[in-house]
This record gives C-alpha cells, structure tokens and sequence, in this order.
C-alpha cells in the first residue's frame, strides 16, 4: 500500500514538474526575446475576472470533449487526427439542420445533437474502414480526411448560404431552439453554455464504457497488446470500427455547446482548430476523465489569461501556443521517466524480497 | 547487400522495377494524358505550364517526404515533419530578407535541424512515443514560428506579425538547346510529340538552384542510405535496433543523426516555399509535412517511390490552378477509366474489390458525363482524395521498416 502512495505521488509529480518546466523554458524564451518576464506570468497568474471564469469553463468544456474523443482512440493505440475534421462537419450540418427547424423548440436541439453524432462517426468510420479492409494508416487518413472535410464544408456552406450577400453561414436557429446558458458565476455579463453539460455526460459514458463494460475491458486489452487481446478472442477489425465510431461521434459533440450557446448558426469565423487542442489536452491528462478535466481547464486557463497580454505586456499571446507546446512534450518524458524508475524500483523491490527469503533457506541448510 | 538483407527478411514480393520498364511506364503515362487532352480538350492536362507548377507544387512535399524517409528509416516515424516544416519557413524568411535567399536557406535548415534535434531528444533519448513527440513538436513549433515571426517583422519594411519582409528569390534559369527545342515541339500541337515537348520543356526551362538541388538531394539520399556503410547502419537501426546493437552499432548515434538530418531536409522544404512565394507568410505550410508524409508511405519508403508520389500529388494540385474546373473534369475520366483497368486486373482474384472498383468508376463517369467543370472547392480537394485513393489501393503492397515506430532502449538487446 505505502508503494502506491508513493506512485500516486510520482504520477502527480510528473505534470506538475512539467508545468513548472514549460514556465522555465518559456521565461527563458522571452528573456531571449527581450520580452518583459515578469509582467507576462503577472499577467497570466492574475485573478480572472468572472467574465475570464465563465469563459475558460466554456472553452475548458469544449477542450474536454475534443480531447476525450481523441482519448477514446488513444486508449486503444489508434490516432484520430481527424478530430478537427470531424467536428467542423458534424457542427456545419447540426446547424443546417437545426437552422432549417423541421421540429419545434428543444427537440430540435436533441434531434441536431444525434444529427451531429452521426456525422462526426460517419467521418472518423470512413478512416476505420479504410484502416481495416484497406490497410491505410489512420493517421494518414484522417489527416486527409481533415483537409477533404475543410473543402467539403466550404461547398456546402456556400450552397446553403443565402445568395448574393456576403454573410457566408447557415440560417441562424429559431430562438425557441437557442440556449441561455446558466449564471452560475456570479457579476459575470455572460452564461454557461448549456451544452456544456454534454461534457459531463461524456465523460459518464467514457468512463463507464472503458471500465463497465466487456466492450472497453476488449478496448484497453487492444491498446496494451494486441497480440493478448487477439489470442483471447477479441475481433480487432471490430474492435477499430466501432472504437473510431465512437471517437468520431464523441468529436460530433464539440461544436454543439458554441453553436446553441453562442453563434446560433455555422459560418466563415466558427472556431477551428479545437481538434488539435484536444490532442495536446488529451497526451497531458493521460486519457483519464478526470486528468482530461484538470488538462482542459488548464489550456482554457491559459488560452484566456493570455489575452491580455498584448495590452498589460505588449507580448503576442502565441507564446502560450510554445508553453502549451512545452508543457505536452515535457509530460509526456516526464511520465516516461517516472515509469522507468518505477519499473526500476519494483524490479530492486523483487530482488530484495527474493533474496530476504532465500536467506533464511540457505542458512538452514 | 540490399538484396541480400530483403532476401534474409524474406520480405521480397516483386522485382524492382528496371530502367527499361521505368521509362516505358513513363512514356504509358504521357501517351494516356496525351489522348486524355486528345478527347477531352483540357489543353492543361499536359502543358508546360502545367508541368512547371506541378514541380512547384511537388518539390516542397518531395522534400518533406525524403525528411521523413531518413527519420524512418532509422526507426523513428516523424509526424512533426510539419513543424520543422514551418521552422523553417521562418528561418527562411528572417535570414532571407536580411541577407539574401542563401543565407535563408542555411537558417531553414539549422531551425529545421533544431526541431529535429528536439525530437531525436525525446524519442530516442526518452523513449516517448514517436507520434505523441511529433505532434508536440508541432504544437511548439506553430508557436514559435508565429511569436518570433511577430518578434522579427513587426514594423519592419513590408512586414507584419505574419508576413516577412519580401525576400530576393533566386535566379531562374533554362537548360539551353533542351528546352528551345522541346518549346518548339510543344507549340506544334502534335499528338504525343508536343505533349513529351510540353513535359520536357516544364522540366527544364525556369529552374532554381533549389529544385536542382532538391533532386541531387534524392540521388545523394539513395546512395548514401543504400550504397554506403552509414547508410547501412542507418537502416539496420529502423529494421532492427537489437541485431544492430549486436553487432556494435551505435544505435543512438544513427537514430540521432538521421533524425537530425530529417528535420534539415524538412527546414530546406520550409525555405522552398518562401523562395517561391518570396516571403513568409503564417499557415504557409499548409499541412504539407503530412502530405510529405503520406507520400513517402506511398513510396514505399523509398526515394524513387516518394519522388512519384510528390509527381502525382504536385500534378494533381497544379491542375487545380491551370483552369482547374476544367482540368479536374478530365482528370475524373482518367481516373475512372484507370479503376477499370485495375478491376480487370482484380478479377480472378479478388472479386469483391473488383466490384467495388467498378462501383466507383462508373459513379465517377457519371460525375464526367453529367457535368461540364468541376466546381472550385472539390478540385482543392483533388490532392487529398487522390492521396486516399491511392494508399487505399496500394497500401497492402507497402513493407515499412520492421522497427518502425518502435521505441529502443539501449541495452534491451541483452
């Protein structure tokens, strides 16, 4: 019991030690740059305003679903890429669908959220078939698939869009269809998205998946090794479907909380990029829903502290994309050399507890 | 010794192409676009133009992709290919406005180098894994190119937070006697003889000394990785680190090297791009270390291979800027007549691949018959789907190197 207290410990260690790193590097950066230091973490570590706080739990959710759609893959060795790909079409056709309105007030809402499950699956399904009868690495796939994905929504935008005016989007969702969000920070101008909530609800289905179920005992069995999980039975070409299908869908959810809760409709300046977020924010929880939770606020923490550095520093907030960049890169070594060391001590602990029981043998005889 | 690795792997499915089947498989392909322009009209389908902006368009991802060969080859997959990528665009750009398309050329690939030599660092050193380094590695590198980019050009002279200042490019130049002839051939419109004439004047009329040395690049690559010892050394390492260490390899120091080497080449791919567009831009790079990628795979990780498959996709993309809804439209009946043939040749073999081949051909004649262009956002798609359609099809036949992928420890051999 007391080894894994300490293991525990190790565990947290690891991410701590490299934010704490990404700090170095990234003072060190604009001490280089000849960028004022100090001010740039005043900045960043300041007290944000309620407004910052209901924005960061608004991007912190959205981060939360990109990086769990792209976990679910991970949990099983395969690399969604696609992620970015998946939810801009998903979110471009659940507001054409929704805008269009065929069915009144919230239904709607529910009925363009399956719409948009179904898609997002449909996208990432294409790369696990592909995977699966064809051989062609996901990775590859999906990256197309992302690039195909940016092409296709800019057809279909423009042949949905209004003609002869230059506000490029779908119809805008009847107001009995759009979402107030919760006040639940109190002085804040703005609202919780509602569908926000589809975060929490993701991660039940998440975690009760992967650790209630034989279909995720199979899932995380494949990613650990495959070969076991074959030789016990598991069908892995099923196993990469439906686990893409899932991802996908989950990647379908992405847009849903800005779309109802802020734009109202699919156009030229909906975010992109959220997919590859969801990546970076994924590598740093370590595909645990609750690790996942702490990564995305973290990134959603420092994506809206840095806003305000152009003003308080005359800094460009990229470099939070450096820090960010850093703090992935410097965890994941970190995790790597704390699995070492522990494969190391368990080893010396064996052979010590070995050896005290072989003691006892030889001096008898 | 080639042969003789594959043949103790027992890997070895098909002979390697010859020269003579090589050059006959080229002129196949210039007598297909040349009735291809005969039926259709599409004049660019095989013009000068055409051909020059398809190098345009291939050199960069070609590099990319013999960036990815060398990290590959020595074990270690280079998703970060993209990030060095975008180092050294702005390497490029910072040293090419100031000093000239040179000097940019040697900062793109010392920053491209540098990216390398991080990811070396993590997946060699530290045993991460490969994908998740890469994917780091570009996430930093997004970063930086825009901080420092925002750093170097702001308030400078035609500069902004993401553009450069313009930069000089190099000089063009003709092949003399070649390409005056091959101009004339061209301006006859003689079925196949001006279309070769079109093809042989793209080749050598315009050049850079960067397209000529992109392609010494290759050559260099093939006979150092597969003629030298090093290059030996370098590939037992992505076969197998075990029986490489074994037989007193420096593992470390190979994966190290070629890493390296991978993300200089991929920097050199970064400072195409600005010398063509005389500048740096933000997004420049435009995801094309992946496709880089996807094409080496194509290639079946080898330079003659890749150097096809960046042909292919710079052909497709070029079309789609030489009155691309035109072009494109031809392209489709190729395409679908090309996956005739293939579902004949699948027949007696593979039934249901036939069928399926079928299918999307004749869906694909549909789209050819019932409409007269092809709209402007389905030909920017054209690269990507072909890149798809093309691993879809020749995926299987691939054989990566063993240990590809694989983390190495040193010692694990035993």
């Amino acid at each position: 019991m007391r080894f894994d207290v300490r293991r525990a410990a190790l565990t947290l260690a690891a991410p701590l030690l490299a934010i704490i790193f990404a700090v170095l590097v990234t003072s060190l950066v604009l001490a280089v740059a000849g960028d004022p230091v100090g001010e740039v973490w005043s900045t960043i570590f300041s007290k944000p305003k309620p407004r910052n706080i209901v924005n960061i739990i608004n991007s912190g959710s959205v981060l939360y679903l990109s990086a769990l759609a792209v976990a679910v893959g991970f949990r099983m060795n395969l690399f969604n890429i696609g992620v970015d790909g998946q939810y801009r079409l998903a979110a471009f056709v659940a507001a054409y669908v929704a805008g269009e309105a065929w069915l009144p007030g919230k239904l709607n809402v529910v009925f363009s959220i399956v719409v948009a499950i179904a898609v997002g699956a449909i996208w990432a399904g294409i790369a696990g078939l592909l995977r699966v009868t064809r051989g062609v690495s996901e990775v590859i796939s999906t990256i197309m698939l992302n690039s195909i994905a940016t092409y296709l929504v800019a057809y279909l935008l423009r042949q949905v869009s209004a003609k002869g005016t230059n506000n490029i989007h779908t119809n805008d969702i009847p107001v009995s269809s759009q979402l107030a969000g919760f006040k639940i920070v109190p002085d804040a101008p703005i609202a919780v998205y509602t569908l926000s909530l589809l975060a929490v609800v993701a991660a039940v289905f998440y975690w009760l998946l992967l650790n209630r179920t034989v279909f995720g005992f199979n899932l995380r069995a494949t990613g650990q090794s495959e070969s076991a999980a074959v030789a016990s039975g598991v069908n892995v070409k099923k196993m990469i479907i439906v686990s893409m299908l899932i991802s996908g869908g989950i990647a379908g959810l992405i847009g849903m909380p800005l779309l109802f809760g802020d734009s109202y409709n699919y156009g030229l300046t909906f975010q992109t990029g959220l997919g590859f977020a969801g990546i970076a924010v994924a590598l740093l929880g370590r595909n645990n829903p609750i690790g996942i939770a702490f990564a995305a606020l973290l990134f959603a923490f420092l994506n809206e502290q840095s806003n305000a550095l152009q003003l308080t520093a005359g800094v460009s907030n990229d470099i939070v994309n450096i820090m960010q960049g850093v703090i992935v890169l410097s965890v994941v070594v970190a995790y790597e050399v704390v699995r070492r060391y522990n494969n190391a001590a368990e080893q010396r602990r064996v052979a010590a507890q070995l050896e005290s029981t072989r003691q006892p043998e030889e001096v008898a005889a | 010794m080639t042969e003789l690795l594959e043949k103790a792997t027992g890997t070895v499915r098909k002979v390697r192409p010859t020269w003579p089947v090589v050059l006959l498989g080229v002129a196949a392909v210039i007598l297909l676009l040349a009735v291809l322009r005969e039926i259709t009209g599409a004049q660019d389908v095989a013009s000068s133009g055409t051909v020059r902006a398809a190098i345009r368009a291939a050199m960069p991802i070609a590099l990319a992709g013999l960036g990815g060969l060398w990290s590959e080859r020595s074990g270690v997959v280079n998703i970060g290919l993209e990030g060095m990528m975008i180092m050294g665009t702005f390497g490029a750009g910072w040293a090419g406005y100031q000093w000239g398309m040179w000097a940019g050329v040697a900062f793109a690939l010392l920053f491209g180098a540098i990216a390398g030599g991080l990811h070396a660092i993590a997946t060699v050193g530290f045993g991460v894994d490969h994908i998740v380094s890469g994917v780091a590695i570009n996430v930093i590198a997004l970063g930086a190119g825009q901080y420092l980019a925002g750093l170097a050009f702001t308030g400078k002279q035609g500069g902004g937070p993401t553009q450069s200042p313009p930069v000089e490019p190099m000089s063009t130049f003709d092949i003399p006697g070649i390409s005056n002839l091959a101009q004339t051939l061209e301006s006859k419109h003689w079925f196949f003889v001006s279309d070769l004439g079109a093809i042989v004047l793209g080749l050598t009329s315009r050049l850079t000394p960067l397209v000529i040395g992109g392609l010494l690049l290759f050559v260099l690559t093939w006979w150092v990785l597969w003629r030298t010892t090093f290059g030996l050394r370098v590939r037992s390492c992505g076969e197998s680190p075990e029986a490489a260490e074994s037989l007193g390899v420096n593992v470390y120091f190979y994966k190290y090297v070629a890493v390296i080497i991978s993300g200089a080449l991929a920097g050199l791919a970064g400072a195409f791009l600005v010398n063509d567009s005389t500048v740096y831009r933000e997004g420049q790079t435009g995801g094309r270390g992946y496709i880089g990628l996807a094409a080496m795979i194509f290639g079946n990780w080898r330079p003659g291979g890749l150097l096809a498959g960046s042909s292919l996709f710079g052909y497709t993309d070029a079309l789609r800027l030489r009155s691309g809804g035109e072009s494109v439209h031809a392209l489709v009946l190729l395409l679908a007549v090309l996956l005739l043939f293939y579902a004949i040749y699948m027949l007696r073999t593979r039934r249901s691949q036939a069928l399926a081949s079928v299918a999307l051909a004749v869906g694909l004649l549909a789209i050819f018959v019932l409409t007269d262009e092809i709209a402007g956002d389905f030909t920017g798609m054209t690269p990507y789907l072909t890149t798809l359609l093309v691993l879809a099809l020749f995926s299987q036949r691939l054989r990566m190197p063993k240990a590809d992928g694989q983390v190495y420890r040193k010692g694990s051999a035993g």
